[in-house]
């Protein structure tokens, strides 16, 4: 199959091979949470709630007493995909993920300044379109912000892959599943640092450099999103105090 | 602008999936007209401005009339992605035509992507045929190009389908058909390439046959398609591809997975339209229909016969006529195993493999009246293809030429499938004409290089330059004492040899190949273009070359006192023959001296002769023997071939005479040390790239394959063991007889027995199967050979990368891609051996119009009414009548058991493999048809 229209360059859903999804970032959807995102990418739609920091429930997991405990827990709600089937929590895929999501958030909090607490992220996927992993991140960022918890910098993710000899930006599911490589990388906006890089497939090594610019580009892209989306919420909350 | 395409589809299990896509619509898509100023200046422009009217295709259109879109007439054409997509699922080698037209940048074809235009994407209405859809589509866009334009340009909606025209003409567009639009140009000889649209052809019918007999349905009507493929499912019908034999239309195979075997279909009827490579729908006949009946001519009431037609001999079993039917149904044979091959009948067609096909009208009286249209047959020169019916206004023009033409449709009403004239070649009987033919009909490339291929080239003149030698990766071997033996006139010299006797008695033997991966880079222009020729073409007195001249004929070509860039092998061998070491390297050479087999078997053979040159090609030649023998020991095939050779007229190049190609010592040396080192680098690579290399095999012949030649051994007593190659090399070798010709013809019979070797991925095939059955090696593969050969330059970079020198290109990481290669590789090989013969074939023609001949020739094969003979001064064969055509043969009875032609009454008899005089001679029995006639004297 085609994945990228060699007379009009166009992919099957109409994007250029730079081009991303449509973006789409609410916080404060979990009035329960302590803060809270949705964040859509396309089709992908994550929900994410952060509870925290607050005092550490079993104190058997703490490490470090001088740091905050970071907890995240992935799933995929039963309806997310085309085919209803029961997800099991815990499976490896989702194991693999939460870990990979807090890994990328604990990068970026300040967890020395928070000893003896712990912060749970949860994130649920509510429609899975390729790229989840990179929305979570999103998503989670987001909700740490709207939770006020402190962080040294905004973490976006964003995948990007080769298909047809062309690095395209942003893989939906169908673009995911055609078997090329696709490469999620997470960064630290302004530090201009890498936290995520996953790759599973190979890829030359120019090929490579080439593909993963591009989704520091798309990761850049989504940074100064986010970053309107929390300017507008802090200017609502400014309204609304008066 | 945000859509969503929702729609639900059935997954493989069976399930039932809801399927949301997104589909983003823009509004940076532009016209592509050149004066418009409302669109983006940057964007691609083809459209010009003084233009008549722009066009707006239907899918239809496409499909159908792309021989005419073809036309430089026709331009200024908009092709909006809806149709793109369409056709493409239809008829993808349609597709690639229009591709190449849109991406040509010399036509002005625009593909107008409207499906993702914010004004022009149109949503699906509930109840809405697809087809609709699409041509509403096609509607809304030429009429936003109407009203983007504005009145200044005319925007034509060019569609055959009444409906659709008469909507957009309600909906004020300016719509036509093909054929009126054409009219309008006024251009009479183009309207030859207009296909007629199919309601057309029972007039045509009613034009060309008064018998009433005639409108009957011919062919059975095909299965519809839901049926066929629930056919397929439930194990009635079984798919596959037609392929109809060579030498006999009547009969074609279809090779099914779902049997593991060969159906075997006869006659026209039951191949029910389908045509050679299409894949069609079978159904088995009853077992009791399954007994070969040789009377399957006859129940096709067709003026066409079967007959038999003198050409080269066959080289491998691939090119040689199916043992088809004569033999089985012997008579009184009680065996069980008569004919357990399966006989079916075309049900249906799944995919078309429609094409346009070389040759000629069938001669016909001239219609009283010219200009007006004619009807007229036109023959295939390939003997699969039945004939075209063909609608012309130049009939007068196309009588005597070699035309291309289309096919186009075929109903079940007409016996022959209607088409149309695409173009003229030439004269019938023209060596130019025929030579075009030949290469069209093999799907050869000639067109000269493009000037992105060209600019791939190294800067002219190339020189050796300092950082060549400054490469630690290169060897410098300009001193060693470097020579090449080629056949004499040969200008890409790929391969040069040298041999040094170390001082420990040993000797150093170097194989040196033409570094052709140092100029040609992966991924560029150039090698695309190499890797789709595949392979250079030589015909008689011309080549057609795989890679630019520069490079193949200069640059590359391991020349006499130049420095040249190489490849080596290098080996240290013991005066036994034995491989101590082996080495690979890249390398600098400077060839001492480019000889002729001929000049390096003279040197050897003067005994006077001890400069050093000669005595490094008698130590070469010494080892040559000794590995020969050894292959001969492990079971390799000493296989022969009657290949000719033609002296050619330096004036006119037409041939002057006609041998046998003499095959000296210094042949068997050069190919002994290029068996060694193709062998030496297959294990290299694979050692290295155990599922990426590219290697070639030859399969073991089947049974079945074998069975001509054991047939015709037991015939005359001898028993041949054909367990195993090495089996029967000794029981070839032990095939004596007082007759000094004997053994060489028996070899020939064994060698068309095989199938060729191929070239194949290793990660495709599992290691046993790697084996090469003619040269009994485990791992063989082509290295010597990259001016001529893509799979050797593919070998190249394989090697630099397992010796590091090079980084392996990506492309060898993707298996599907590497296999498509291959496949490619065997396709073009094989094309261009056919094409050889073929050439080879016309030049006998053109040398026997002159010069009728008689000569000896052997009997190789028995039939019914004659036999088949082999002329081994010039290596051809073909059918000899003992009795006139049409005559049923009845006075000579044959022996199936003996292969012995026999008259009753008296002692007249002809047995296989005897000798008899022949005449030859050029006759022509229809005007411009000639061909070459063997009588018995």
């Amino acid at each position: 199959m085609e994945y990228v229209d060699p007379l009009t360059g166009f992919r099957v859903d109409g994007r250029r091979p730079n081009e991303m999804r449509k973006l789409k970032g609410e916080v404060g959807v979990v009035a329960r949470a302590d803060g809270s995102a949705l964040f859509e990418m396309g089709n992908t739609r994550v929900i994410a709630a952060v509870y925290g920091p607050r005092e550490v429930q079993n104190k058997g997991q703490q490490v470090n007493s001088k740091e905050a405990l970071v907890r995240c827990e992935y799933r995929m709600a039963e309806f997310s995909t085309g085919d209803r089937r029961r997800k099991p929590k815990g499976d490896r895929r989702s194991t693999e993920i939460s870990l990979v999501i807090r890994q990328t958030m604990e990068a970026s909090i300040l967890t020395h300044l928070m000893p003896r607490s712990q912060i749970d992220i949860f994130v649920q996927v509510l429609q899975a379109d390729g790229g989840t992993r990179s929305a979570c991140i999103n998503a989670a960022t987001l909700a740490l912000a709207d939770a006020g918890i402190p962080m040294r910098d905004i973490v976006t993710s964003c995948s990007a892959g080769y298909l047809c000899s062309t690095p395209l930006l942003d893989l939906n599911y169908l673009e995911d599943s055609a078997g090329g490589a696709d490469v999620t990388v997470g960064i630290l906006a302004k530090m201009d640092k890498v936290t995520l890089l996953q790759m599973d497939a190979k890829l030359a090594m120019d090929t490579f450099e080439n593909v993963m610019g591009l989704a520091i580009e798309g990761c850049k892209a989504i940074a100064t999103y986010i970053r309107e989306v929390l300017l507008e919420n802090t200017k609502r909350l400014e309204c609304q105090r008066g | 602008m945000l859509q969503s395409k929702s729609f639900v589809k059935k997954t493989k299990q069976g399930r039932i999936q809801k399927v949301v896509r997104e589909h983003y619509l823009r509004d940076d898509i532009y016209c592509g007209f050149v004066p418009c100023s409302a669109c983006d200046a940057a964007a691609e422009r083809k459209l010009v401005a003084d233009a008549a009217a722009i066009l707006v295709v239907d899918t239809n259109v496409v499909l159908h009339q792309i021989d005419l879109l073809e036309n430089p007439a026709i331009e200024d054409v908009v092709l909006l992605s809806v149709v793109l997509d369409e056709v493409k699922n239809k008829n993808l080698a349609v597709f690639n035509r229009i591709k190449a037209l849109c991406t040509n940048k010399a036509r002005r074809f625009y593909v107008f992507a409207n499906e993702q235009h914010r004004d022009t994407y149109v949503k699906d209405m509930v109840g809405e045929s697809s087809n609709d859809r699409n041509d509403r589509a096609i509607r809304v866009a030429a009429h936003w190009y109407q009203s983007h334009l504005g009145e200044s340009v005319k925007v034509l909606l060019i569609t055959n389908d009444r409906d659709n025209k008469r909507k957009a003409i309600e909906e004020g567009l300016n719509a036509e058909t093909v054929e009126s639009y054409v009219r309008s140009l006024a251009q009479p000889g183009l309207l030859d390439l207009v296909v007629v649209p199919t309601s057309g052809d029972v007039t045509m019918e009613d034009v060309e046959d008064h018998r009433p007999s005639k409108r009957k349905v011919i062919y059975s009507e095909h299965k519809p398609m839901s049926e066929i493929t629930s056919g397929l499912r439930c194990g009635i019908y079984h798919q596959g591809k037609l392929r109809v034999n060579r030498y006999n239309p009547f009969e074609a195979y279809v090779g099914s997975e779902s049997i593991g075997d060969e159906i075997v279909i006869r006659g026209r009827s039951n191949m029910n339209r389908a045509f050679d490579g299409d894949i069609v729908a079978v159904e088995l006949l009853p077992q009791d229909q399954w007994h070969e009946s040789k009377s399957f001519i006859a129940d096709d009431d067709e003026e066409e016969e079967e007959e038999e037609d003198v050409h080269l001999v066959p080289n491998s079993a691939d090119d040689a006529p199916r043992n088809a039917s004569s033999t089985q149904s012997s008579v009184g044979s009680s065996a069980p195993s008569v004919s357990s091959r399966p006989v079916g009948r075309v049900v249906g067609i799944i995919k078309r493999n429609w094409n346009s096909y070389c040759g000629s009208l069938q001669p016909m009286p001239m219609p009283a009246g010219s200009g007006g249209v004619a009807h007229a047959l036109f023959v295939s020169k390939d003997r699969r293809i039945p004939k075209i019916r063909i609608q012309t206004r130049q009939l007068e023009n196309l009588v005597n030429k070699r035309i291309v033409v289309a096919v186009d449709s075929w109903g079940v009403l007409s016996r022959y499938p209607s088409g149309h004239y695409v173009r003229t070649i030439g004269d019938i009987g023209d060596k130019e004409t025929e030579t075009e033919v030949v290469l069209i009909e093999n799907d050869i490339n000639t067109r000269p290089f493009s000037t992105q291929v060209l600019a791939c080239l190294p800067p002219l003149p190339w020189t050796l330059s300092q950082e060549d030698l400054a490469n630690p990766n290169r060897q410098d071997l300009r001193h060693v004492r470097v020579f090449s033996v080629d056949p004499p006139g040969c200008r890409d010299i790929d391969d040069a040899l040298h041999c040094t006797l170390l001082p420990n008695g040993n000797f150093e033997v170097g194989v040196h190949i033409a570094d052709v991966t140092n100029f040609v880079h992966p991924g560029t222009p150039l090698d695309e273009e190499a890797a789709q020729r595949g392979t250079s073409v030589y015909l008689v007195g011309q080549r057609i070359d795989m890679l630019p001249k520069p490079l193949t004929e200069d640059v590359c070509s391991l020349r006499a006192d130049v420095e040249r860039l190489a490849f080596s092998v290098i080996w240290e061998m013991t005066p036994d023959a034995d491989i101590i070491s082996t080495r690979y390297t890249k390398s600098v050479i400077k060839s001492c001296a480019a000889m002729s087999y001929v000049e390096a078997q003279a040197r050897m053979d003067d005994s006077r002769l001890v400069d050093p040159l000669t005595v490094d090609l008698r130590n070469l030649n010494s080892l040559a023997k000794i590995m020969r023998q050894r292959r001969c020991d492990r079971g390799a095939l000493t296989l022969a071939s009657a290949e000719v050779k033609f002296e050619i007229d330096s004036e006119t190049h037409d041939p002057l005479d006609i041998g046998i190609y003499q095959i000296r010592e210094a042949n068997q040396m050069i190919e002994e040390f290029m068996l060694a080192a193709n062998i030496s680098v297959a294990e290299k690579i694979l050692k290295h790239f155990p599922l990426c290399s590219l290697l070639r095999r030859h399969p073991s012949p089947t049974k079945e394959m074998l069975e001509p030649l054991l047939r015709t051994a037991s015939s005359i007593g001898l028993n041949l063991d054909v367990s195993s190659s090495k089996a029967l090399a000794e029981s070839l070798d032990n095939a004596k007889s007082n007759d000094p010709y004997f053994n060489k013809l028996i070899r020939i019979l064994a060698t068309r027995c095989m199938t060729q070797a191929v070239y194949f991925c290793s990660g495709d095939l599992t290691f046993s199967e790697y084996y090469h059955y003619g040269l009994a090696a485990s791992l063989y593969t082509h290295f010597t050979s990259p001016i001529r050969r893509y799979a050797d330059v593919v070998v190249h970079r394989l090697l630099a990368a397992a010796l590091e020198i090079a980084k392996l290109p990506p492309i060898f990481q993707d298996g599907p891609q590497l296999t498509g290669i291959a496949d490619n590789l065997n396709y073009r090989h094989r094309n261009a051996q056919m094409a050889s013969r073929a050439s080879v074939e016309l030049h006998t023609l053109i040398y026997f119009r002159t010069r009728p001949t008689d000569t000896e020739a052997r009997i190789v094969k028995v039939k019914a009414n004659g036999f088949i003979v082999f002329v081994p001064k010039f290596g051809i064969e073909g059918p000899i009548h003992l009795t006139p055509k049409g005559d049923k043969g009845g006075d000579w009875v044959v022996d199936e058991v003996h292969q012995r032609v026999t008259k009753p009454g008296t002692n007249i008899s002809y047995a296989v493999l005897q000798t008899v005089r022949i005449h030859m001679e050029v006759v022509e029995p229809q005007p411009h048809r000639p061909k070459l006639q063997l009588t018995l004297i």
